[in-house]
């Protein structure tokens, strides 16, 4: 079982000295999230440690309220630590600020895909538009960005004729190949995909599968968060599991799935489904179950 | 799907004979299924308690046919799977079967046979006493299938009153029994729970207790897992599977994933658009599937999933 020390030291805010600069595009070291204010605050995340580097793909895998959202929110500045440190391409951001963020974020180093396409592609931008967005805000001609765009758009597989088309004109297998070309246009150095094929057909699930496949194998960094460990275990290099906002287990995607360690991973593996059918597993489950109080 | 049927009483019970006693599976009523099935038993070794004949669903205003020919039989303790997508006629194949198709679909050819009698000579009254008695069913989002102002408990204990005519107090302490059939934790404190204290493993399990209120032998789980996290999934199809062992319950499952379907069917149908594409014995169709379609949901599986991993084959 990994241990994570789940120690909250308010005061420590370190400047960064014993941070290792070393290559990782992403580095999380006892990262505390909270969420309300009061009586109301509870803590989501309790001192989470993950490093990803470059050209990894990490699993993140948790049920619902285990803090793996929170995780990619808050690595993308979207949710506040409220100790710990992040650290993405070398550069420490937990104390940025607003408009740090957008710097960063203007930069493309670290792009996001979510479920749900229509978050992550304004509904009243064309496709075109969209994707050669991010570049122009970096003051890319927008001739040369829309040159990039379409060969982002080939990487995906989708066809020039989707350019001119609003989000809501295309399918969601469509859509959400259209935002993995937009994380792509700025050539991140990891993206964030948080359920990004949970919302999705067989078809498209299988397509949007390949895709990632292909970005991994182009040494893009991904960072794969899913409640379902069967559609992540495939694809990841390493797999990390969320259990009520603390990491539980984390290690090489085979030997978690072959071999885990922690109570809860050895629930998550015998629940997923297999095409081999679970029949033989049950009575494992139950005592994984009572072992977990669940 | 229409107002009427998103209630608990759609598909766990309607009033109907009181025949159910504490405990025990309901006797059926003189003259009805029981007695068909067993004086056409002589044909068949097991005959099956549901059969499904090229059945075909339109839409009555434009003609267009949603579901062009479904068959399969469901023997007593079995278990057929439905494979497919949304649109793919999953659910209004099911929805056929329980007699709660929504409005302006009709069934415009084949037949469903529940227990020896051609459902399409059922009135109302007849589906009320068959549903909840003979065939119940569980759906994807439990919440609405319960009225949010009212204890789970008391709700269930309801569909029993009416269903089996029990006594307030019968019906409370045989809800409880069911509680702990489903493996609900602490059934007392459950029982005085409003639906949104419960999580939707909870639920599920409340609304699959109402289902088997009154010991029907056909339950239909109609993506009843789907909004679930995977390991609360896996409770759901162990319970669902313990049914089947424990009572003899035949199941009719219902997903969009056919790794689910793979966990516990014999038997499992793929559809797409309306059409079977393929058919057979699970071990035959996750290991050697004829059609196209059929091989992309388990080249996801196969490719990218655990499947992968645990064979070994992954990189």
């Amino acid at each position: 079982m990994t241990e994570t020390t789940a120690a909250v030291r308010p005061d420590a805010r370190p400047v960064g000295s014993d941070v290792p600069r070393d290559e990782s595009v992403l580095q999380v070291r006892d990262l505390d999230v909270h969420y309300g204010r009061g009586r109301r605050r509870r803590q989501v995340l309790h001192g989470v440690s993950l490093t990803v580097g470059p050209g990894e793909t990490l699993g993140l895998i948790g049920e619902t309220g285990s803090g793996k959202s929170t995780f990619g929110r808050a690595v993308l500045g979207l949710a506040p630590a409220s100790s710990g440190r992040i650290v993405v391409s070398g550069e420490e951001v937990t104390a940025y600020g607003r408009r740090q963020w957008r710097t960063l974020r203007r930069r493309g180093v670290l792009q996001s895909v979510f479920q749900d396409p229509l978050r992550s592609l304004d509904p009243d931008l064309t496709v075109a538009d969209s994707l050669v967005e991010p570049l122009v805000l970096q003051g890319v001609p927008r001739a040369e960005a829309l040159t990039r765009a379409r060969s982002d758009l080939a990487r995906v597989r989708l066809e020039d004729d989707l350019l001119d088309r609003l989000p809501g004109e295309i399918s969601g297998g469509q859509r959400q190949r259209v935002a993995v070309a937009r994380a792509l246009v700025t050539d991140p150095s990891a993206i964030i995909l948080d359920e990004p094929v949970s919302a999705l057909d067989a078809a498209n699930r299988v397509q949007v599968l390949r895709i990632l496949q292909e970005l991994r194998s182009a040494g893009v960094a991904l960072v794969f968060i899913s409640h379902d460990l069967g559609s992540v275990a495939g694809i990841a290099d390493r797999i990390a599991v969320l259990y009520q906002g603390r990491l539980v287990e984390e290690g090489p995607a085979r030997t978690v799935v072959t071999s885990p360690q922690h109570v809860y991973t050895r629930l998550l593996v015998r629940s997923a489904p297999t095409l081999r059918g679970g029949a033989a597993d049950r009575a494992e489950r139950a005592e994984l179950r009572a072992l977990l109080g669940a | 799907m229409t107002a009427s049927s998103k209630s608990l009483y759609a598909v766990a019970a309607r009033p109907g004979p009181a025949l159910a006693g504490p405990g025990g599976r309901p006797g059926r009523p003189a003259g009805s299924a029981e007695g068909i099935v067993s004086s056409l038993s002589s044909r068949a070794a097991t005959p099956p308690l549901l059969a499904v004949r090229d059945v075909r669903i339109r839409h009555a205003p434009t003609g267009r046919e949603l579901v062009r020919g479904v068959s399969f039989d469901l023997a007593p303790g079995r278990v057929v799977g439905i494979v497919g997508e949304s649109g793919s006629g999953k659910t209004l194949t099911c929805r056929a079967a329980l007699g709660i198709l929504p409005r302006h679909l009709e069934l415009s050819g084949g037949s469903i046979v529940l227990a020896g009698e051609d459902v399409t000579t059922f009135d109302e009254d007849r589906w009320t006493r068959e549903r909840g008695s003979t065939l119940a069913a569980v759906f994807q989002d439990p919440a609405s299938y319960l009225n949010p102002s009212l204890p789970v408990g008391s709700q269930v204990a309801e569909v029993l009153r009416v269903k089996t005519g029990l006594r307030r107090r019968e019906a409370r302490s045989r809800t409880l029994e069911l509680f702990a059939s489903v493996h609900l934790r602490d059934p007392d404190v459950v029982y005085g729970q409003y639906p949104f204290e419960l999580s939707g493993g909870m639920l599920q399990r409340v609304l699959i207790a109402a289902a088997v209120s009154a010991g029907p032998r056909i339950l239909v789980a109609d993506e009843a897992t789907t909004a679930l996290d995977v390991t609360v999934q896996a409770e759901i199809l162990d319970l669902l599977a313990d049914l089947r062992e424990g009572s003899g319950l035949s199941l009719v499952v219902v997903s969009h994933d056919l790794a689910v379907v793979a966990q516990l069917c014999d038997e499992v149908l793929v559809m797409r658009h309306g059409e079977v594409v393929e058919q057979g014995q699970t071990d035959r169709v996750l290991h050697r599937p004829e059609h196209e379609y059929t091989r992309l949901l388990l080249a996801e599986h196969d490719q990218f999933g655990l499947d992968r991993v645990l064979e070994g084959r992954a990189s």
